[in-house]
Formats: structure tokens, sequence, C-alpha cells
């Protein structure tokens, strides 16, 4: 069964329309992961998922709950974690947690039990009776999971938990996402991090409010990338790919980081074809090499089409 | 029950670390109070009084003579004709002028109504309400005093047929300002407290983004609604003990009537301004638009039209049949009639009825659209 189906979805503000007929399931205990630009509509569907926006059409279940129709359970059953920071910073690590497992009605010693298990969790238990305005933002983050799963929610939903954090934090951060999931809570995560993106089992692509792509990272790699990825390392980055993107022989092309990837339709040849150019122009090529995509490729390949 | 509990508990807590809210709810209030109470003292003294007297007779000297000593009045000028005085008003010189008409004397002696004119400056209507009133006062104390001297003279002969009408200045006889505005403080601070705490504390959270995090638990419309009224409703309460308190000890002003009958009908207030404080968070989205509404559109017309700044009697017609729509008007007559007349609920019922009837509805219909805007 699935912990999330979306069917279909759509939210106007006004004229503009911030998701567009979306539909995807999520099936129950993975990791699924929620990719798009700045304003592509994520934030909007998950608020859509968890009672906090109305849509405009279409439908959807969480955990067999219908979104319309019985946001009050749904409400019992999901933990949530905003895009922007919504615990009281004004008030300490255990008050925050006192606080939000209470309204969710935890008995005294469940209570204290989970409280227990968060802070450990969240590696705040010197820090428990700190503000947690103090906290640095990785600290935060783990906080704000742990008051989300106090109720021992089915499904999560995590809006850009790692925004703004440290590497060291963002991979601790994960580890965390993992071990929910191996008990078996449904993870739906949004980021912008590609590498985070490689963690998820599942990964819908969402371009200005409609799904572009969905499957698991290798899916989307072998599916949407069919032509051969040569990596050029190259002198004159940004003239070599002005060059290359006037030959029609080249599919598609573009910087990553002081190399170029370019996609052409036969490896040798095109490996061939692009010394050749790139010295006409008296452009040194130091190697080509064959690359497997990475999501990033699919990523530009899927979004920069007109 | 549990879950409000939780809410209050939060409320509490974070209202002790903001040393600023600490500061708005007690300090505001005193300090307000102590400034209304002693600058804004509308006692008005040495009202400068221009005197036109046609009649020279000892007892009109003598009835100048007592509105000097009365210490209200200064004598700026004596002006040999009327026509003279309106020179005087219009340059602001003279706020009063006083005409004495010729055998003014004589006429009070012989039993015909001698026509004394007093001619006010209404531009400042409080300077000029005081001042009729402070002149009635004195001319009436005159008039009666001659009356009992003529009993004196003749104890056998009836007082005069056409008695001057002896104007009491009620509740306030020495028509100290002060006692006026103080009740009326009350009702303001706890208008203004509640409304503005109501308010900014849910637009602050859905600012910060708290306000989604409360909505995604199980919580009900109705505790929330419990955890962001009551907490406002101690504080309030609190406050007008404070000020009572304030009031009694700094200018001894004491509450004549029922004590828990003023606390109860304040209570009953709050409905109205707690309903408004739930309104305007429903419709504001940062803490500066709520605070804006709720002064300009809300606090500011129910201060002026509510009979705080201005008498009522002395607004025009249709901002005085506006006033009936503001609960704050029926809150300002009770305030005023325990406070200072010590009268009970067998008196005030229209009133209490009417407070509590705005109070319900208000509260009524600010509750149903915060709900609805939650779920
Ligand atoms: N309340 C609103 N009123 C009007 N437009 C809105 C509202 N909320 C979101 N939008 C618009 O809808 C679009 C999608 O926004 P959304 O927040 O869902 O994007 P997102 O994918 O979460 O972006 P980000 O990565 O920046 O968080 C944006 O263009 C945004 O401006
Ligand atoms: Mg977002």
């Amino acid at each position: 069964m699935n912990a999330i189906t979306v069917k279909n979805l759509t939210r106007k503000f006004g004229d503009f329309t911030a998701v567009d007929n979306v539909s995807f399931d999520v099936k129950r205990g993975e990791i699924f992961g929620f990719l798009g630009a700045n304003g592509a509509g994520k934030t909007t569907v998950i608020k859509m998922l968890c009672g906090l926006l109305t849509s405009t059409s279409g439908n959807a279940t969480v955990a067999g709950y219908d979104i319309n129709t019985q946001p009050e359970s749904i409400k019992r059953t999901i933990g949530y974690m905003s895009q922007k920071f919504s615990l009281y910073e004004d008030l300490t690590v255990s008050e925050n947690l006192n606080f939000f497992g209470g309204v969710y009605g935890l008995n005294e010693r469940d209570l204290n039990d989970r409280i227990a298990w968060a802070v450990e969790m969240a590696g705040l238990t010197d820090k428990k009776g700190a503000l947690t305005g103090s906290l640095p933002v990785g600290w935060k983050q783990r906080l704000a999971l742990g008051c989300a799963l106090l109720h021992r929610p089915q499904v999560v939903f995590l809006d850009e938990p790692t925004g703004g954090v440290d590497p060291v934090s963002r991979r601790r951060f994960w580890d965390l996402i993992f071990t929910l999931a191996e008990e078996g809570v449904t993870v739906f995560v949004t980021t912008h991090y590609l590498d985070e993106a490689e963690y998820c089992n599942t990964i819908m692509l969402i371009h200005a409010g409609k799904i572009v792509a969905g499957g698991s990272p290798r899916q989307l790699k072998t599916e949407h990338i069919r032509y051969p990825m040569l990596e050029v390392n190259c002198t004159g980055i940004i003239e070599s790919l002005n060059i290359l993107q006037q030959q029609d022989w080249v599919i598609e092309s573009s910087v990553f980081g002081t190399l170029l990837h370019v996609s052409v339709e036969n490896e040798e040849a095109g490996s061939r074809k692009i010394k050749e150019v790139l010295s006409e122009h008296n452009i040194t090529v130091h190697g080509i090499e064959r690359i497997v995509p990475s999501l990033e490729d699919v990523f530009i390949h899927l979004t920069d089409k007109p | 029950m549990k879950t409000i509990l939780h809410l209050l508990k939060k409320e509490f807590a974070q209202f002790k670390r903001d040393r600023s809210m600490i500061a708005i709810v007690v300090l505001a209030p005193m300090i307000q109070l102590i400034i209304l109470g002693y600058a804004a003292n509308m006692d008005v003294r040495n009202i400068p009084m221009v005197v036109v007297n046609y009649d020279h007779s000892q007892h009109s000297r003598d009835l100048v003579d007592r509105f000097v000593n009365s210490g209200y009045y200064s004598i700026l000028s004596y002006a040999e004709s009327s026509s003279e005085i309106d020179s005087y008003i219009d340059r602001g010189d003279a706020a009063v002028a006083l005409i004495i008409p010729k055998n003014f004397g004589n006429d009070l002696y012989a039993e015909k109504r001698p026509q004394l004119q007093l001619i006010v400056d209404g531009t400042e209507t409080n300077t000029a309400t005081t001042g009729m009133n402070y002149a009635s006062m004195i001319i009436s104390r005159y008039s009666q005093n001659i009356m009992v001297n003529r009993l004196d003279v003749s104890p056998g002969s009836q007082p005069a047929a056409r008695v001057i009408p002896e104007i009491r200045i009620w509740y306030n006889p020495d028509l100290a300002s002060r006692n006026f505005m103080i009740p009326g403080i009350v009702g303001m601070l706890l208008m203004v407290i509640t409304i503005n705490l109501t308010s900014l504390s849910i637009v602050k959270e859905k600012e910060i983004g708290t306000y989604e995090q409360l909505v995604v638990t199980p919580i009900k419309p109705y505790q929330l609604l419990a955890g962001k009224t009551i907490p406002f409703i101690m504080i309030g309460m609190a406050d007008v003990i404070l000020v009572l308190s304030v009031a009694f000890l700094l200018f001894g002003i004491p509450v004549k009537g029922s004590l828990v009958l003023l606390l109860f009908l304040s209570v009953i207030f709050l409905l109205t301004t707690l309903g408004l404080g739930l309104f305007v968070s429903t419709i504001s989205r940062t803490q500066q638009q709520a605070m804006m509404t709720a002064v300009f559109f809300v606090m500011l017309p129910m201060i002026f039209l509510s009979g705080f700044v201005f008498p009522i009697e002395n607004m025009p017609g249709f901002f005085q049949n506006i006033s009936y729509l503001l609960p704050l008007r029926y809150f300002f007559e009770i305030l005023r009639g325990i406070f200072l007349k010590g009268i009970g609920l067998t008196d005030l019922w229209d009133q209490a009825l009417l407070l509590t009837l705005f109070g319900v509805a208000i509260f009524s219909m600010s509750a149903l659209r915060f709900r609805k805007k939650i779920g």
C-alpha cells in the first residue's frame, strides 16, 4: 500500500498556478525526494498534503486519509518540519519538546521516554536548558526533527531540512533519515542538493508546478540520458562551450565546474570530433573521458528544455 | 483541557522571558495613569476673564469678587461695553466674558429676574465646559446667599416666588476632572492592552512560522482560541487591579461601589476586546499591520467616540448615535457609575446588558472567523 497518493492535485494563487495537475505515489517506508528549483511548487504540495493549504482541485491521501475530508486524522499521523525553522526560539530545548509532545497528547511517561529519545537522537543532551534561539542551525534542525517525531508519525514531511546547514551536520541529518526509513517511517523530503537526492529511493522532479520526471536515481539517469556523455577537460571553457553548441552533432553540452559535459551519439566519433574542432580554434584539450551522467546532468537535461 | 494547559504554560514561559512584555504590561499602565492623572488633569484654574459691569452696585462687585476668590478665574480686564468683548475673545486673550446688566443689584432685590450673561470661548472645549460649570456654581451659590440673607433680614416674609435654581454639580462636587478621567483610564488601558496582546501574540506566531507548526498538530481551533485568550484575560484583570490600587494609593480615589461587580463587568468587557483582537489577527499578516489596524481602526475611534476625550453630550448628533455602537461607551458609564457614584446593577443593568450583548456578539463572530481561518 502507498503511504501517499496524489491525483491531479492543483493549487492556484489567483491567476498563477503554483502546482499544476500533479500526480504521484509514495510507497510506505521509502525515502521520497522532491526536487525542484526555487518556486517550483514543492512547499505548496507539502502544505496541501499536511492540511495547511486547501487544494484548488484534485485529490490526495496521506496514510490512507483523504486530505480534503480527513485533515484531522492526517494531523495525528504525520510529522512536519517546515522550510522555515518554526520552533519557539524563546523557549528552551526541553520546553519546546514538552510543549509539542504535550499538544500531541502524549501521556507523561510516554512523553518523558520520547523526549529522552529525541534529545539523544539530536545530540542535545547537555543543551536541554539552552534557549533554542541560541543553537547553531544544524542543531536547531535536529531539534525540529525531534519535535516532529515525538508522536511516532507514520509519515514525515521534511521541507528542505538541510538548507543552510554545514556538510558535517547535513551528513548527520541524513543518517537520522536513514534510521527512520529503516524503522518503517515514510520520509518525504525536499532538497536542492543533488548529492542528497542520490540517497533517496524515489525522486520526483517538479518544474514550474509540473512533474517532469520520476523514479529511482538509477532509472532517471538511464532513462533520460540515452546518449554517451563525455567529460572534456580543456582550456577556455566558455569559448569551447560556445563552439561545441554550434556543432549539429553535439546533442547537449553544459559547464560543470572547470569541465564540460557533452552528449554525443557515438563515444569514439564524438571524442574525435571534439578534439578536432577545438584544436582548430587553438584550444588545448587535456583529456576526454566517458562518464556516467550524474543527477545534475539529468536535472539540467530535463529542465533546460524549452 | 490538557492541551489548553500546555498552551497556557507555553504562553507564560515566553511571557516571562520577554522583558519588553513585562514593561508593556506593568510599567505602561502605571505610567499612563500617572501622566494622565497629573498632566492631563483637566482641572482648570485661572481662566482669563473679561468683565463688563453696567451695574456698578455693591452687589455686582460682590459677584465679581466671588469669581476671583474662587481661584478658577483671573480678571484680565474690565471693559466699558460689551462690544469690546469680541476682540478679547477673538484674540484668545480671554476665555470667558461676564456681562452684568444695569440695575443688577436692584433687580435682585426687586424680585425681578436679572439676566447675567456669560460668554464662553467654545474652541477649547475643556476649558469651556469646566469654565461654565464653575460659573454656574459660583452664580448659584451667590444667589442662594442672597436669599438666605434676606431670610435673615425679615424672617417672617416668604422667600421670593422666583427661586434662582441651584445648580448642583453631582458626584464630583469640586469638578476635579481627575476623578472623571481615572475610571476612563481603567477602561482604556484594559482595551489597549488586551486588543494588542491578543492580536500581536497570534500574528507574531504567523510571522515567525510557529503558527504553521501549531496548525499541523492536532490542536483544535477552540483550544488554540482558549490558549490565546485566557492569558490575556488574566493579564488584563491583573492590570485592572494594578491601576485601581495606584489610583487609590496615589490619587486617593477609591472605588465607591462594588469592586466585585466592577471586576465582573470588566471580564464581560474583555469579551469585546479579545474578540476585536482575534478579528485583527485574522486580517493581518505582520505585527505592524496588526498594530496599525488595531490602533487606527479600532482603538482610536473607540477612545474618541466613547466619551473618554470629548463628553458624548458635546459631540455632533451623528457621532452621538455612533457612540451607541461602541461597547466602550457602556463600559465607561459602568466604570464611572461604580467608581464615582457607587451605584450597582439596579441602576446599571441596561448598560451591563448592552455591554454583554455586544461582547457576546463580537466575540462569537470573531471566534468563528478565527476557526474558519485555521480549519
Ligand atoms: N501564498 C501565496 N500566494 C501567492 N503565491 C504563492 C503563495 N505561496 C507560494 N506562492 C508561489 O507559488 C510558487 C511555488 O512556491 P513554493 O513555495 O511551493 O516553491 P518551492 O518549490 O517550495 O520553492 P523553494 O525552493 O524556494 O522553497 C512560487 O512562485 C511562489 O511565489
Ligand atoms: Mg519551499
